[in-house]
């Protein structure tokens, strides 16, 4: 469904050398990503700020004229073939607006059937599929200017959703969301993959959106894949551990060590310990704890993916190595 | 495909003609109806044309009344009258002003929503445009004339051409108007901010397309430079010159043909202005 060869995007910066003087610098967004991405499949595509996620989702939308290698989507070459692409595929860029500000929800959608020349009977069924997993009855009347962040947001999906496009492009859909709004876009986006016919492309810088969405999860830094698997497989190739959380009697000694886990945080005067389990069994750090010391309470935290994350976008660049 | 049913990507065209008309259509529609949210202004926007038409007015009438002959530029009283209060009705029509929807989108990045479409950007703001100045037809251009109607003695015109012929070359100031401000809009592409071709051309079309004074009143061979070289006569002199029948019925109908090769032109330019803005477009923002 969507193929990228040794896809690059290089920009010219002009750089400040004195007063008049301005030198070129050439800046790599994107520098040779590969990938292919099956029908049907759900992806995550995570990365730091300015890692080249919304490069890549412009060249596959066909907004951005790639600077050398070779991306198809749905068979077609994106820039080129810009408008037949865009029938098939439906894009949501949650810092950007596709409906038009002074009109209502109502009319913006009409407005797109006509654009994308739907017929009224599947309009209608789509509108009205939306209208119920996403709650848009009750500003479908109001002007898009007026709507909230979380209102607007259910009204962008719906919009790119009313062509019944093959694939999905959502660059963070749940920028600036509650916590509500966020699982109501969830809900609908987790129910939209379950069919298996929508290939969804997903970028985010809120794992959970992540986790309860996406088998896969590729993770781009510095224009380059780091990481290509399931969420599973990240763990296992950053050693996510979990960790043991403890509220003690009294201040844990100084000195104080338990085989097979490493303590990595306290707080509360000492009062409270994380540890990491490293290689230790959840029971054997908890008797070897409770021997020791007077422990008040205690829970076990499952690896965070946010942690490894974090520790994947703080490794170095390879390409600064020497 | 989803939400709704059908598992093949359906995309059902209509027949291409067809589909595109009614494409073309429904733009017009919701570019009527965007304008038409903004009722206050439209009230506002049509007082203000109203009172300058008065201005205006007086001033031109007083340049004619001290002219030998009483004829200035050629036109007579009546026909300056009509010149001054159709082109206040116009002048929201045409829509020289104030367009700077396609800058600030570029400006910030949010032209990428625009490009996702399957149709063009230049062709769904033009119908768009055209449902703007629809929308001003209906509502802004007949209060200043009835007004000018009631204080001035106006001209009414004489040959049966002249109405059918003033709604065409409306039509086409429209069109070239757009296409001016798309250009100057465009602009943006490789400056990010266009408000100083902006200002420009705000100065320019005001001045050079008849709006402060009828350019008859300037030496001719400039008249005529300006005509053939630039659009902006086209903009709102022709249609004032073709309504007050300041010239023989051959010039008259001549001027609208050349709107319509300046229609040809601004559009043709525009589009490939597009193309190229494409080509090198950096969408701003993540």
């Amino acid at each position: 469904m969507i193929v990228m060869r040794d896809l690059r995007k290089d920009f010219t910066v002009r750089v400040k050398a004195g007063r008049l003087r301005r030198h070129k610098r050439t800046v790599s967004a994107v520098g040779g990503i590969t990938l292919g991405i099956e029908r049907g499949e759900m992806v995550g595509y995570i990365g730091p700020n300015g890692a080249g996620k919304s490069t890549t989702l412009k060249m596959l939308t066909g907004v951005l004229t790639p600077s050398s290698g070779e991306v198809s989507v749905c068979g077609l070459a994106p820039v080129p073939q810009r408008t037949r692409l865009a029938l098939r595929i439906g894009v949501v860029f949650g810092q950007r607006s596709q409906l038009w500000w002074d009109l209502p929800l109502r009319e913006s959608f009409a407005l797109l059937r006509h654009v994308y020349r739907v017929p009224a009977a599947e309009h209608e069924a789509r509108l009205r599929r939306c209208r119920a997993l996403l709650d848009l009855d009750e500003f479908l009347d109001t002007p898009v200017r007026q709507l909230s962040l979380g209102q607007r947001m259910r009204g962008e999906l719906t919009a790119a959703l009313l062509h019944g496009p093959e694939v999905l492009f959502l660059d963070e859909p749940t920028i600036g969301l509650d916590v509500v709004s966020k699982q109501a876009v969830r809900s609908f986006l987790a129910e939209l993959g379950a069919g298996g016919d929508v290939t969804l492309v997903l970028t985010t810088h809120d794992l959970a959106d992540i986790e309860r969405l996406c088998r896969r999860l590729v993770v781009i830094d510095h224009g380059r894949v780091v990481h290509d698997g399931t969420i599973e497989a990240l763990h296992a190739r950053y050693g996510s551990r979990r960790s043991l959380v403890a509220d003690l009697v009294d201040p844990l000694p100084e000195g104080f060590a338990l085989p097979g886990a490493a303590i990595t945080a306290t707080e509360a005067d000492r009062h409270r310990v994380t540890f990491a389990l490293e290689g230790a069994t959840a029971g054997a750090a908890v008797a070897g704890l409770v021997a020791a010391v007077g422990v008040r309470d205690l829970s076990l935290l499952e690896p965070d993916i946010e942690d490894v994350v974090a520790r994947l976008y703080a490794t170095p660049d390879p390409s600064d190595a020497p | 495909m989803v939400p709704g049913g059908a598992s093949v990507p359906t995309i059902s065209r209509i027949g291409p003609f067809r589909g595109s008309t009614t494409t073309f259509g429904a733009l017009i529609g919701s570019g009527f109806r965007r304008y038409a949210t903004y009722r206050q202004a439209t009230i506002a926007g049509t007082f203000t044309n109203t009172v300058f038409g008065f201005l205006r007015c007086y001033v031109l009438l007083a340049v004619a009344a001290s002219t030998a002959g009483g004829q200035p530029g050629g036109y007579d009283a009546r026909q300056l009258a009509t010149y001054v209060w159709v082109g206040q009705g116009l002048l929201s029509v045409i829509g020289i002003w104030g367009w700077t929807e396609l800058a600030d989108r570029i400006r910030s990045g949010d032209i990428a929503a625009d490009l996702l479409r399957p149709v063009s950007p230049l062709v769904a703001y033009l119908a768009a445009d055209l449902g703007r100045a629809l929308y001003a037809m209906l509502t802004r251009f007949g209060p200043p004339l009835v007004a000018g109607a009631i204080f001035f003695p106006l001209h009414t015109p004489v040959r049966w051409q002249t109405v059918p012929l003033f709604a065409i070359s409306a039509v086409l100031a429209v069109t070239i108007c757009f296409g001016c401000r798309y250009l100057v809009n465009a602009t943006a592409y490789w400056l990010q901010d266009a408000r100083g071709p902006i200002t420009f051309w705000t100065l320019c079309s005001g001045v050079l397309g008849g709006l402060y004074f009828p350019l008859r009143l300037l030496p001719e061979e400039f008249t005529v430079a300006l005509w053939v070289a630039t659009p902006l006569p086209s903009l709102l002199q022709t249609p004032l010159d073709v309504i007050s029948e300041r010239d023989g019925p051959a010039l008259q109908a001549g001027l609208v043909a050349l709107q319509v090769v300046w229609a040809v032109v601004t559009l043709g330019l525009a589009a490939w202005v597009q193309r190229r803005a494409e080509r090198r477009l950096v969408v701003q923002g993540g």
